[in-house]
């Protein structure tokens, strides 16, 4: 996603910001987990734009995809080459509009920037802990958020946004904290990864374990498993785009070159790209975190214990106003799954709004500039902050 | 197209406005940019719901701040369980459904009160385009030629009152009414109207 990251090209920034840690769960006082495992403690990485009002009604919290961060806007330091992931959607008079809006955003359970995952210091051991993590699902990500709310003393939030598996977090949230979340927008997401997104995860996870650096996890301090985690990036990076996408980015134009090389060396835009991609990957993220969240992924089911199938038990105990929005050339999560997530909304009386936008850029079409996407993000929050006041 | 007065509003639809109770949950069927549901809402505090099949018109929708999901009416009204509605809304829609006894069935099912609005053909109008011209007819409310047009159901003022009558709806309302569409003024017909109205507005519900 990091490509596709700029300068606002009006200036609108949130300006500097600071990555801030909470730790909880300190032992004996450990996180009970899903998997009946228990973690602690529990540091969790997360930033704040804009103020929170005096009576806590303008908080938004946003949620970020497998490989995101805590730094979804703004700047750490002047000199940096780039903002936050989502410095497009966020900012002042942006789409989630920090002049009104309270914004936090936290790095995930598991993941690898801040928060406590698999290449954090176990504390029984001292060492990091590697295959000795335990397995974590989106239910106790979302756990780990609810902690960070009490600890900032939010008990409503006004709405919470996010795409991939951002969604799928705000969806778990909507079920678990009903009367916390008064609107939701999930993006690009879905109630539970079809065999084709689980294909596709399972893929990547073999080529990580199949790399002999992985060494059954324990790398942490020596050479680490590069090639396995950048072949993962690169799948993942087909999966993000679309077959229009790949066409209308590289069609079969060659790299730096007029023809044929007749070796295994990249030929093609599109190897030159995704190798490029893969091995960007590697500088900023650790590949037993890319094995754990891919797994809670899919893992992640809110239709499982719901006797209907469809989600429409699941969603029964919710309250919050939704907007689902889809993307026309999305292929992991196509708008068929919005459908389906939208008809349970619906069936369980819940307030929802759904709009499939055409887009051409495949699932990555919710990290990208869209004047659309940012108008109806824009027009909803709106209308639940104004119905709230 | 954000109208924020009251007279601002198509005169069609706020004959359809003023027959809607304060409150009440309203869902409108190919509801367009949201002009009768941000009215009503505005005005009458209703909840709102809308099906659109058009993007661009269901974000106009949404950034007015209206629920509405983006869909084929025919299909997303299934999956309201009955009785979740006051009034269903079919403005100016009738006309271009393939089954119009199955929507009406439908809408009838998920709503206690439904109302239809359409153009009438029985419009003096378009009766004298075919007698003496001998052409289909155009005309403000209907500015299509034969071969775009996607009004599929040409039906009368008439029409739908003896479609009503076979089909066993009773017709609590009914108005006919003479506007332009491109402008907000219009005025009742009550004299001849299925000869001299152009579009005809009914408020029917189920007979039991």
């Amino acid at each position: 996603m990091s490509e596709y990251i700029a300068h606002d090209a009006d200036g609108k920034t949130v300006g500097l910001v600071e990555k801030k840690y909470f730790t909880f769960a300190e032992p004996p006082d450990e996180m009970g987990l899903h998997s009946k495992a228990k973690l602690g403690p529990i540091t969790v990485a997360y930033e704040t734009y804009g103020k929170l009002n005096a009576n806590k009604s303008n908080v938004i919290l946003v949620l970020h995809a497998l490989t995101g961060d805590s730094h979804a806007a703004g700047y750490y330091a002047e000199a940096d080459d780039k903002p936050g992931w989502w410095d497009n959607m966020i900012g002042p008079g942006k789409g989630i509009d920090t002049d009104k809006y309270f914004v936090v955003c936290s790095n995930v359970l598991c993941g690898c920037m801040g928060t406590t995952g698999p290449s954090s210091i176990n504390p029984e051991t001292g060492q990091p802990y590697g295959m000795r993590f335990p397995f974590v699902t989106i239910a106790d990500m979302v756990g780990v958020q609810k902690a960070l709310m009490d600890h900032l003393g939010i008990k409503q939030i006004l709405s919470m946004i996010g795409g991939s598996m951002g969604g799928m977090q705000l969806l778990q949230w909507t079920i678990q904290y009903p009367d916390m979340v008064k609107s939701a927008i999930p993006l690009a997401t879905t109630m539970r990864h079809s065999a084709l997104a689980i294909a596709f995860n399972e893929v990547a996870r073999q080529a990580i374990v199949a790399d002999p650096n992985w060494n059954n996890g324990d790398y942490y301090g020596s050479i680490k498993p590069n090639l396995g985690l950048s072949v993962a990036r690169m799948i993942g990076h087909i999966t993000y785009l679309s077959d229009e996408a790949l066409r209308r980015k590289f069609g079969r134009r060659l790299q730096d070159k007029d023809d044929f090389s007749f070796n295994f060396e990249a030929d093609f835009q599109v190897e030159s790209y995704l190798r490029h991609q893969g091995a960007k990957f590697v500088e900023r993220f650790d590949a037993n975190s890319f094995l754990y969240i891919t797994k809670a992924a899919d893992y992640f089911d809110i239709t499982r214990n719901d006797a209907s199938g469809s989600g429409i038990q699941a969603f029964s105990g919710a309250k919050a106003r939704f907007m689902v929005v889809s993307f026309t050339s999305d292929w992991l999560y196509p708008t068929y799954q919005s459908r389906d997530m939208v008809k349970a909304m619906k069936k369980s009386g819940l307030n929802v709004s759904f709009c499939e936008v055409e887009a051409e850029w495949g699932h990555d079409a919710f990290l990208l500039p869209s004047q659309r996407l940012t108008n109806l993000v824009k027009g909803f929050l709106e209308s639940v902050y104004n119905d709230a006041k | 197209m954000t109208q924020n007065k009251k007279e601002d509003l198509r005169f069609d639809l706020q004959v359809i406005a003023s027959w809607i109770t304060p409150g009440s949950r309203v869902i409108g069927l190919g509801c367009g940019e949201g002009e009768l549901l941000h009215y009503l809402k505005k005005y009458k505090n209703i909840r709102e719901t809308g099906i659109e099949i058009v993007e661009e018109r269901v974000a106009a929708c949404i950034e007015k701040g209206l629920s509405v999901i983006q869909g084929d009416i025919n299909e997303e009204i299934i999956d309201y369980p009955d009785n979740t509605f006051d009034y269903v809304v079919l403005s100016q829609t009738l006309q271009q459904v393939y089954e119009p006894l199955d929507l009406i069935k439908e809408m009838m099912r998920i709503g206690s009160k439904v109302i239809v609005s359409f153009p009438n053909f029985g419009h003096w109008h378009i009766r004298f385009q075919v007698l003496f011209h001998g052409i289909a007819p155009m005309t403000p409310q209907l500015p299509y030629q034969w071969y775009d047009t996607p009004n599929i159901r040409i039906l009368s003022i008439r029409d739908f009152r003896e479609f009503a009558n076979r089909v066993g709806f009773t017709i609590d309302k009914e108005v006919a009414i003479d506007s332009d569409n491109y402008y907000r003024s219009g005025k009742i017909t009550r004299f001849l109207p299925n000869f001299r109205a152009t579009y005809g507005i009914f408020l029917i519900s189920n007979t039991r």
